[in-house]
């Protein structure tokens, strides 16, 4: 069940992926120069919404979809959100470091879908050796008339600039990396208007994830339909899951989505099972801000649309395997803790909720919990997350503060006694 | 707080002007200010305002809210991931084996700004975890008597320049991928490594 459009040239050829003579060898810029050649902006529109490529971010919007509600106003920009930061997630990494020409071939045909001119690459500050692969292919793609005036012999223009952030998880949420962008603080911007609407200094912006542009050519060379003929609706294509955690075999997979929890986990040549013979106790199927699933799940399919449907989400694609072994509650701390650091601040609920949850685990911790501790914990998280229903409701301006609440509500809901035995007895004294 | 020589001020405003708006090289300006001055002092603060159309206010605010824009860094500065992957194979066994090899604890700086070490949040690199940086520059799987090696290396021999895979040969263990071809390039010492993008022995246009 795995597929081979990503990753296709770094696993048959390991040396030099990542240079623009082997790309080249291997059919690259073949689509951008089709594109700007024999297409209108319309039709590679029309080709990406035929696919059904959803956004391979976190949220998993559709493409095609996304790119229609830019507005006219002019400039249009683009912007490519190579932030990748949430815990489990390293996907992106690998594509900007083995495969960087596969992202600039793919944000070029995006920008010419979307009558772009200035294109950026926000990579997070922390990929250092990422980003300088990615600058290197850009200079190669710039030299070879792939970037800059007339690509191709056309009359299309593009720049590609890539923008290094300074440390901030919130700035992959699409309004903190507009606004981190224009040299402001990484702070989430109330929606509407969207991006598509005002964006970058005002204008009509879109921003797709890495891996959903590395798709573009691929789709281009093969057509809309034949990337929707691959896996199942809803999940179209394949998808690369990083798994890590307590996993014989952690990496990036390519997978066709519909694959079971058990084959992903215990495949021989996927996760390969758990390390040392232990039993699965948990996994996050999506990323630190997806509720997490339990053994009882482990043959359900792999989609997103089946996540949904248990309670939680894909995320992006980052699986976090725990065995009998993890302490659940030192666990969801480490989340928790996660979600306290990276908070921007502006609204109350996530900024003081987070951190109020991250002392309570604390607490509970040392042996110093207190017997009200779990309802406590429950009702912050509802107050940052009405309801605590899936999808989450939100008192915030962004879903850092709803995610915080993940790791809370799995705990409670499928180890609840393992977490209240670490409480003192009522009127112990505790 | 010596000025600016003609070619940083000349790479400055090379940075500027990749953007429609200077705003935006304020990032990549705190970045140039901090290599040269060794850290984040307030005459950079002035400079990155100056050139880019902003207040030393507005420079600050946006200097305060990430985390790799240092007043005072140590030559090397040690990242720990501390997050659930590194956590649940031992993160945080490296970072009290970096705290004590060096004398650094969490977040603070030792007096002759040799090391500053970290816990971090993910650094994307959880298939290849426990992981740290130094300047920047990923190791992937090391153990903590690993992470205790490299820093007497880094205190013995006090390299020009770290690179990520020389460290991953020497110092790590299991990758989060395929890394592929070694690299020359690395960060320059001292921390910010990004001049802009980080690099020492081959160029990279700004």
């Amino acid at each position: 069940m795995t597929g081979s459009i990503l990753l296709a040239r770094m696993e048959a050829d390991r040396a030099d992926s990542h240079t623009l003579a082997r790309y080249l060898a291997t059919g690259g810029y073949r689509a951008l120069r089709r594109v700007v050649g024999e297409m209108t902006p319309e039709q590679v529109t029309a080709e990406v919404k035929a696919a059904n490529l959803r956004g391979r971010g976190g949220a998993g919007f559709p493409c095609g979809v996304k790119w229609a509600f830019l507005a006219p106003a002019t400039p249009h920009y683009l912007v490519v959100n190579a932030d990748e930061s949430e815990p489990g997630t390293f996907k992106d990494r690998q594509l900007l470091e083995r495969d960087p020409h596969q992202l600039v071939e793919g944000a070029a045909i995006a920008a010419y879908a979307l009558g772009v001119r200035r294109a950026f690459v926000y990579v997070r500050g922390e990929y250092a050796r990422p980003a300088r692969r990615l600058q290197r292919a850009i200079d190669e793609a710039y030299a070879a008339g792939f970037l800059g005036k007339g690509i191709g012999g056309s009359g299309f223009d593009l720049d590609l600039t890539v923008h290094l952030g300074a440390g901030a998880y919130i700035c992959g949420e699409e309004t903190a990396l507009l606004n981190s962008l224009e040299g402001r603080r990484g702070e989430p911007r109330i929606r509407p208007p969207f991006p598509a609407v005002a964006g970058l200094y005002g204008k009509p912006t879109i921003v797709n994830n890495v891996e959903t542009i590395s798709n573009l050519p691929w789709i281009i060379n093969h057509g809309g339909a034949a990337y929707d003929a691959i896996g199942p609706q809803g999940s179209r294509g394949t998808r690369l899951l990083s798994l890590s955690g307590h996993v014989r075999r952690p990496g990036n997979y390519e997978v066709v989505m519909g694959l079971s929890w058990r084959e992903l986990i215990f495949g021989e040549h996927l996760g390969g099972g758990i390390r040392q013979g232990r039993a699965l106790k948990a996994w996050i199927p999506g990323g630190a801000s997806a509720p997490w699933l339990v053994p009882q799940h482990l043959d359900e399919p792999v989609t997103i649309d089946d996540a949904t449907r248990l309670g939680t989400m894909l995320g992006s694609g980052a699986v976090v395997v725990m065995d009998e072994t993890t302490d659940v509650v030192a666990a969801a701390l480490a989340i928790v803790r996660f979600f306290s650091h990276e908070s921007c601040g502006q609204c109350t609920p996530c900024r003081e909720g987070t951190t109020w949850m991250q002392r309570i685990l604390e607490r509970i911790l040392r042996g110093s919990g207190r017997p009200a501790d779990l309802d406590l914990l429950l009702d912050i998280s509802d107050n940052i997350s009405p309801g605590l229903r899936w999808p989450p409701a939100q008192t915030t301006i962004c879903p850092l503060g709803p995610s915080a609440t993940a790791p809370i509500v799995s705990i409670m809901r499928h180890f609840r006694a393992e977490v209240e035995a670490r409480l003192p007895r009522e009127g112990s004294g505790g | 707080m010596s000025p600016w020589p003609p070619d940083l001020q000349a790479r400055a405003r090379a940075l500027v002007a990749r953007y429609p708006e200077p705003r935006s090289a304020v990032g990549p300006l705190l970045y140039l200010a901090m290599r040269h001055e060794g850290g984040l002092t307030a005459e950079g603060i002035r400079r990155v305002a100056e050139l880019t159309g902003t207040t030393p206010a507005q420079v600050q605010s946006v200097a305060s809210f990430y985390t790799m824009y240092k007043e005072a860094p140590g030559r090397y500065v040690i990242s720990v991931c501390t997050s659930l992957s590194c956590y649940l194979l031992g993160g945080e066994e490296v970072l009290a084996a970096v705290e004590e090899e060096t004398g650094v604890a969490d977040g603070a700086t030792d007096g002759a700004r040799l090391f500053t070490v970290e816990h971090v949040e993910c650094l994307g690199a959880c298939g290849g975890a426990p992981a740290l940086q130094v300047n920047y520059e990923t190791v992937e799987g090391a153990t903590p008597e690993q992470a205790r090696r490299l820093c007497r290396w880094l205190r013995e021999t006090r390299p020009a320049v770290v690179r990520s895979d020389a460290m991953q040969q020497e110092f790590g263990g299991q990758r989060a991928f395929d890394w592929g071809p070694e690299e020359a390039a690395g960060a320059v010492a001292p921390v910010p490594a990004f001049e802009p993008y980080g690099t020492a022995g081959e160029g990279v246009g700004a």
